[in-house]
């Protein structure tokens, strides 16, 4: 391709405010009236809608350019303001030139020799530190002037100026008018702007009150024609009419020599209207409003915040070719694909170029029409044109149809789509995926997936988007792949393992489980796994045989089960030492602590011994396995996985009873004054220290006990053992005791006089009156204890309520801060500007997507190589 | 000044601050290929470089305990407060 030719190069570009002249100059019409149609709905000659400014309506042209509705760009108009007005925005610019100036002669306030040295010190700070270090000594030599009170030019006398907000100027309790402002400001020569940071030529000081306002064109503030076909103009329209019908006003009354009081108070209403046009949410100012009273949407509400042009429009684009649904597991689907509904797949298209060699292939898709799966919805022609397949036109277009020609087919089977799920805080968020078409009206994922997206199925919701070109497709491969995120570039560890059901499977299955020969093959098969050469040719096959079917021949490992104590013995007898060699599982038990995401170095190994694509096959394997045994034992939770034998539960009572006991004799001890402070505390806070120290104590020991009696072969034990689901302490709260409950770390204090309920005695500070929960969730909790439940419970609820946002506000403060932030070749972090942010990437110069868990093995890389 | 007063530079949060000299100081600008803007700033009366008495256009080395790397060095440019 050949360099487009430069017909103009950008090489400086100048900032400053229009002038009245200027203003005056690209403006095409004036306006002098606030009608905006005459009776047949005509736009007004010199009205808001003159069709000078630009035509909205189909059939007009434009009276400046003479092109139609969407040729036409839109022209700006101007009014002739009665009496100057301050704009709001240059007021503070505006206050610090009149205090910074002499009030007779308009210079600025610093002695003839001594101006060479300010404007010295201005490019020194320049020359150091930038505009911004220029820009911050402006500002305090500003500050400095203020206290000057002598013109060191004419001697005369300075005055003190005070701003009432928003645009009210006072020197010395008299008011002044933007006339005089403007007077004051003309004399300021242009020597002395420069010293202020201001280039005279394209920003003279006094053009910031207005003489003359810009009317913006037309196409900027369309009006909507409703059903009723009555018109509905646009907020800025409304508030330019505003100011016209003022400002007629205030003309008329000046030439009609009205008292100076009524010119003054229409002046300021004014002042008001073009103050609210520029800015509805000025402090000072009631929000000019609709007679709905909703606070109109004027020039600055359109570009500021979230739902302003810059973020909403210009940082956050729309896209086609996406769809959202809810989303739903299905383990049988691979990791890197995705189940998409038909319903989608024929919305969504994929554009196929047409060639000698696929061509009577496309034709089918076009035979099939927009309506049968698989079809086409489009063809493009060569020019760009798109035709729209109906039944009507589609043996047209199978006619037209030659290569060159592009078909817009629906999803199919293999194609490429990308896959995410808000809040899309780390690349992992955005994936790239396989489709699979499928019945119903979810997306459906590998549950292994979730971890990434932090998704899971209480219907939540995800997008897909479909990339439109064989570039985009390969690039979407390449880069975004399920299988390239494998490893977590925050700790260096697989973030994708398996979960729930996949865990205590595999659990079961490498826990002494052993099968005859046909189910361990069947059930490999399930897993899909078609390799049987390393099966041993025995008639009883234990459960670490079949799994180590799935891994690697040549792959040696060792790690640890989630039971590891480092007691050998102990070790033993629980096969908590996992040892792989030569692809073969010695002893261990797989649990979460090898299979389970961002845990062990299991997956981290496989990944990096035997690539992305190896690994991610075998963890599909492995979790199909692991749900695949489960389906053949059974695994069900229930009630009585909770029980306890009568001994256990008369031990726990009188446990928690001898608890009370001492919290009781601690209260005596308090109430007659014998209780000795811990250093630095007070009495009462001893007491409530040593009353949480013992009760905590009696909870954990319950705890100790369920955990010792409760039987271990129960479905629920098994759930907290591989690690799959729930913990020892979930089954403590269910069987033993259900513990303190606290309320910012404290026991739950009075919400009455002296007493957490009215139930209780005042004063009383024994467990059950603090939230001490003394049943088990089985054993039912008596109606005090539920309601302190019911109290952390809500606590912790509004917590999360109110952490959510602020976490996502703080989230967006750190990414846009850093946004620039990179590593260079020679492992510096550095910004956009060149500024050294760091000296080595991380202070160790780790890339943590290429450690083990943030950390080197250096031993096995040295016995790699000597070996 | 009253010689009780605390000494931060004793604090073992306060890492130690070196000035360096003017060898070192273009070997530096020379591997990085940067000049003293590019460099991270301290003001010179900043509480851990107060005592060594800088002046703008110096370069302090700060030798840092790491929870990464174990010890690590960095530079910041003295500016005038």
């Amino acid at each position: 391709m050949t360099e487009p030719t430069v017909h103009k190069q950008v090489k400086s570009i100048v900032f400053g405010v229009l002038s009245p002249k200027l203003i005056k100059k690209m403006a095409s019409a004036k306006v002098v009236t606030p009608e905006l149609y005459d009776k047949e709905g005509y736009p007004v000659d010199g009205g808001l809608m003159d069709i000078r400014l630009g035509v909205i309506d189909p059939g007009l042209t434009c009276k400046t350019c003479g092109s139609k509705l969407k040729e036409c760009p839109g022209h700006f108009g101007y009014i002739e303001l009665a009496r100057p007005i301050i704009h709001y925005n240059f007021i503070t610019l505006a206050l610090a030139l009149l205090k910074s100036t002499c009030r007779e002669c308009g210079r600025v306030l610093i002695p003839k020799n001594k101006i060479d040295g300010y404007a010295k010190v201005l490019d020194d700070a320049e020359k150091e530190g930038g505009i911004s270090a220029r820009r911050a000594k402006i500002k305090s030599i500003i500050t400095a002037l203020k206290t000057a009170n002598k013109c060191p030019w004419c001697k005369s006398r300075q005055q003190k100026f005070t701003l009432e907000k928003p645009t009210t100027v006072y020197e010395n309790e008299k008011r002044l008018t933007p006339i005089e402002i403007r007077s004051r400001l003309e004399k300021v020569p242009d020597e002395d702007c420069t010293l202020f940071g201001i280039n005279p030529v394209a920003f003279r000081p006094e053009w910031t009150v207005l003489t003359i306002l810009p009317i913006p064109p037309v196409t900027m503030r369309p009006s909507i024609t409703l059903e009723s076909g009555e018109r509905s103009e646009d907020d800025l329209t409304h508030k330019l009419g505003d100011i016209v019908r003022i400002n007629q006003r205030l003309f008329e009354n000046i030439n009609a020599g009205a008292p100076e009081i009524i010119i003054e108070d229409l002046w300021d209403l004014l002042q008001y209207h073009v103050t609210t046009f520029f800015d509805n949410a000025v402090a000072q100012l009631p929000p000019a409003r609709h007679r709905s009273g909703q606070p109109l949407k004027t020039i600055a509400a359109r570009i500021k915040s979230k739902e302003g042009r810059i973020r909403h429009n210009l940082a956050g684009k729309r896209t086609n070719f996406s769809a959202r649904t809810v989303i739903s597991p299905d383990p049988m689907l691979d990791l890197d694909e995705i189940g998409v509904p038909t319903e989608v797949a024929m919305k969504l298209t994929f554009p196929e170029k047409v060639t000698e060699w696929n061509m009577e292939y496309l034709k089918k898709f076009v035979e099939r029409g927009p309506k049968k799966y698989p079809g086409s919805n489009y063809l493009v022609r060569p020019d760009g044109k798109k035709k729209k397949i109906t039944d009507e036109t589609k043996e047209q277009v199978i006619e037209e149809i030659q290569p060159g020609y592009c078909v817009e087919r629906h999803l199919m089977d293999g194609d490429i789509a990308i896959f995410n799920r808000q809040p899309s805080l780390h690349r992992m968020s955005m994936m790239c995926h396989r489709v699979r078409v499928l019945p119903n009206k979810t997306f459906r994922l590998n549950p292994a997936v979730c971890a990434p997206y932090n998704a899971d199925f209480d219907g939540d919701e995800m997008n897909l988007h479909i990339p439109q070109t064989e570039e985009a497709r390969a690039e979407a491969e390449v880069l975004m792949q399920v299988k390239t995120q494998l490893i977590s570039p925050r700790y260096g560890l697989s973030i994708i393992g398996c979960i729930q059901d996949a865990i205590s499977g595999c659990y079961l299955l490498t826990n002494e489980l052993k099968l005859p020969r046909d189910k361990a093959v069947e059930l490999l098969l399930a897993a899909r796994e078609t390799d049987f050469s390393t099966l041993p040719s025995k008639d009883v096959i234990t459960g670490k045989e079949i799994f180590s079917v799935l891994l690697p021949k040549d792959f040696n490992f060792e790690g640890r089960s989630k039971g590891y104590t480092g007691n050998a013995d102990e070790d033993k007898k629980n096969d908590t030492v996992v040892h792989i060699k030569n692809g073969k599982l010695i002893s261990g038990i797989m649990d979460k602590a090898n299979l389970g995401e961002g845990s062990g170095l299991m997956l981290r190994n496989l990944v990096k011994l035997y690539g992305e694509h190896r690994t991610i096959e075998i963890l599909g394997k492995i979790f199909r396995l692991g749900i695949e045994t489960l389906l053949r034992l059974g695994f069900s939770c229930g009630l009585h996985d909770t029980d306890l034998p009568q001994k256990s539960k008369d031990e726990i009572n009188k446990m928690l009873s001898d608890a009370y006991k001492d919290v009781d004799a601690l209260i005596n001890s308090f109430n007659e004054g014998k209780l000795e402070a811990f250093p630095g505390r007070s009495v009462e806070e001893t007491l409530e220290l040593k009353i949480l120290e013992r009760l905590n104590d009696a909870r954990n020991k319950t705890g100790l006990l369920v955990a010792r009696d409760i039987n271990k072969e129960t479905a629920t034990m098994i759930m907290a053992n591989s690690g799959a689901r729930g913990n020892p302490l979930n089954l403590a709260q269910m069987a033993g005791c259900v513990g303190q409950q606290a309320l910012r770390g404290k026991r739950i204090e009075g919400g009455y006089f002296n007493r957490t309920l009215s139930y209780f005695k005042k004063g009383d500070l024994s467990p059950g009156s603090r939230g001490f929960i003394r049943n088990s969730f089985k054993g039912g909790l008596s109606p005090s204890e539920f309601f302190f439940g019911a109290m952390t419970g809500r606590d912790s609820l509004m917590d999360t309520a109110l952490r959510t946002p602020k976490s996502g506000y703080l989230y967006r403060r750190l990414a846009n801060a850093m946004q620039d932030v990179r590593v260079e070749y020679d492992k510096s972090v550095r910004d956009a500007t060149g500024n050294l942010i760091q000296f080595n990437y991380g202070e160790d110069n780790l890339d943590v997507s290429k450690t083990e868990g943030g950390k080197i093995n250096v031993q096995r890389i040295i016995n790699s190589v000597t070996d | 000044m009253a010689t009780t007063k605390f000494d931060v530079t004793k604090h073992i949060f306060v890492p130690k601050h070196i000035i360096i000299s003017d060898r070192e100081k273009n070997q530096l600008f020379k591997t990085y290929s940067i000049t003293l803007r590019e460099l991270p700033k301290i003001y010179s009366n900043d509480p851990a470089i107060k005592h060594l008495k800088t002046k703008a256009g110096d370069v302090v080395k700060i030798v840092r305990k790491s929870p990464t790397a174990g010890e690590t060095v960095y530079y910041r440019g003295v500016i005038n407060a």
